[in-house]
């Protein structure tokens, strides 16, 4: 990397533009998470203890923090990217002596830092409510960067592939949106009648959601060790397929 | 010739683009030298638009290659993009940020620090742009946001700049200011190449003009040799009567004839004033007034595009 510093500002416009509007990109999903918590913790409060002593409030809390977080990292890389095309400013980066490599780095690390905010947000907001105690800081840590980065370059992929809004709202609502409900935020994969406990095991979310809970918990459905083998792997595919599609101009140098 | 620093500013060779079916591109050759002052031009649908986002690394080309200072544009992009300023021709503006904060990140992303700060209050007192630094960029009018994205274009103080139709929707007034700031960058040694579609702005500005027509190089030539290879003078009379039919020998002149004017078209070399004048004598034709004025740069340039009668 030629540019450090074309990288570095290119990261902090976009750390700058959610920023501007953090009522809308960290506070409101926030909000929204205390909410899901709110109507879930009262409709299923008689619900059994998905794992020994583990009540479902405290299993339930982990798997929104990762979803929250993984959907704004989602959104920040791909709304910034599709806000860029169609009001043309995206010129302004083409035209700089930054890599793909760069640009793919200052998108991802903003997208992983929106993520973060709104992962803590929910955290100190919903602790007040559920006693969630950290396990293991560095699985939660490893967890929730692997998370906001992999979604991240999804959202770059959308992003890059999407000609308009309209095409990036059905990649979120067909795509994002379904993987991360079926993840098992809301239940254990091994409450589920086969073959969707088998099929949940090709959704790479649920590793995200299932080894961020096991910093939290110190248990899990899955290895927490398999688990980040397989969002490694989820990562760097995605990584590899989304610089190779910056370093082709796909949808971005006709 | 990648690799080395040429002497000449842009160098296009062999330069073709397809959009699909479509010959957007057909092997375009010419340099630009250093300091020049060259126009661009063509109808819409020409290919500059498509050339000078070739240059910017903006599309790629399907065949042919253009150097800018003996650079590659795709192979050595991070040396001719610091090389290279370009002023696109849309009103393109990021609404979250303020006119500084848009020069500051524009100067980062070519690797400029907070030293560019004195260069960028220079632009922002020369494009009358300091009074607006701290407003967001959507409260500008549309002549400030075409002089911010000049501004954006020169920050990191390229040597080449590329504006590409700069005046398009501009006011007669802010059009002149613009004139003189392409100017005064000309006189300072940038390399500027212009496309507009205002034939006047490339009479006035240009020292060298290329047109483009259907994607292929019609001409390319200074701007006198452009005009003298037309040697047309267009006469032009005020008739007393509007219903009197002219001579036969004039009618192949004739260019354009509404109510009592009449536009003769003639050549310089061969057809004289006074044979005309005599001509109208002889059929008791009785003229008001006349005059003759030159060919300009809209008549070569019709001529060459095929919109001209020629």
């Amino acid at each position: 990397m030629n540019n450090p510093r074309g990288m570095w500002t290119l990261f902090r416009k976009e750390m700058s533009r959610f920023m501007k509007v953090s009522v809308q990109t960290v506070l409101t999903p926030v909000v929204t998470s205390l909410l899901y918590l709110m109507v879930f913790l009262q409709v299923l409060k008689e619900h059994v203890e998905v794992y020994p002593g583990v009540v479902y409030s405290v299993f339930l809390l982990p798997g929104l923090i990762m979803m929250s977080m993984i959907q704004n990292a989602f959104a920040n890389s791909s709304s910034s990217l599709i806000q860029s095309k169609m009001m043309g400013n995206l010129v302004f980066v083409l035209l700089a002596p930054l890599s793909s490599l760069e640009i793919y780095f200052a998108f991802v690390a903003a997208a992983i830092l929106r993520g973060l905010l709104v992962g803590i947000g929910v955290y100190i907001a919903a602790i007040w409510f559920v006693p969630l105690h950290i396990t293991n800081i560095g699985v939660v840590l490893v967890f929730a960067l692997l998370g906001t980065a992999s979604l991240g370059a999804l959202g770059l992929l959308a992003g890059i592939w999407s000609r308009q809004f309209e095409q990036l709202a059905a990649f979120q609502n067909f795509v994002v949106l379904p993987l991360s409900f079926l993840s098992g935020v809301f239940y254990s994969i091994h409450s589920l009648p086969d073959p969707w406990a088998a099929v949940s095991r090709f959704n790479p979310f649920f590793y995200m959601i299932d080894g961020f809970r096991y910093g939290f918990l110190g248990a899990s459905d899955v290895s927490p060790t398999l688990s980040i083998g397989v969002m490694s792997a989820f990562f760097v595919l995605l990584s590899v397929f989304c610089i190779w599609l910056l370093h082709t101009g796909y949808k971005l140098r006709d | 010739m990648t690799g080395h620093t040429s002497s000449i500013a842009v160098s296009i060779c062999g330069l073709h683009k397809h959009y699909g079916t479509v010959h957007a591109l057909r092997g375009i050759d010419f340099e630009i030298m250093p300091g020049e002052l060259f126009g661009l031009l063509g109808p819409n649908g020409a290919g500059k638009s498509t050339l000078i986002n070739i240059l910017a690394g903006l599309v790629r080309a399907t065949r042919g290659d253009i150097l800018i200072h003996g650079h590659h544009v795709v192979q050595d992009y991070r040396r001719t993009r610091r090389d290279v300023g370009i002023v696109p021709q849309e009103l393109v503006y990021d609404p979250f940020f303020t006119v500084r904060e848009v020069l500051d990140y524009q100067a980062g992303y070519f690797g400029c620090g907070p030293e560019q700060g004195p260069w960028i209050d220079e632009l922002l007192d020369t494009l009358n742009l300091a009074a607006k630094a701290n407003d967001n960029v959507m409260s500008l009018s549309g002549g400030m946001k075409r002089r911010l994205l000049i501004a954006q274009a020169l920050v990191h103080r390229p040597q080449v700049l590329v504006l590409d139709e700069p005046t398009a929707g501009v006011d007669v007034e802010m059009r002149r200011v613009l004139w003189r700031f392409i100017k005064q960058l000309h006189e300072a040694g940038h390399t500027i190449v212009l496309t507009t579609h205002y034939l006047e702005e490339a009479e006035t500005l240009c020292d060298r003009i290329a047109i483009l027509n259907h994607g292929s190089l019609v001409a390319l030539d200074s701007k006198q040799c452009l005009l003298d290879r037309h040697p047309w003078r267009l006469l032009c009379l005020v008739l007393e009567d509007s219903k009197t039919p002219l001579p036969d020998q004039l009618m192949p002149l004739v260019r354009e004839r509404n109510d009592r004017r009449v536009v003769l078209r003639m050549n310089k070399h061969e057809d004289g004033i006074a044979g005309v004048l005599d001509a109208l004598h002889q059929s008791h034709i009785k003229v008001q007034d006349f005059y003759t004025r030159d060919v300009g740069l809209e008549e070569v340039f019709l001529a060459l595009t095929g919109s001209g009668d020629e």
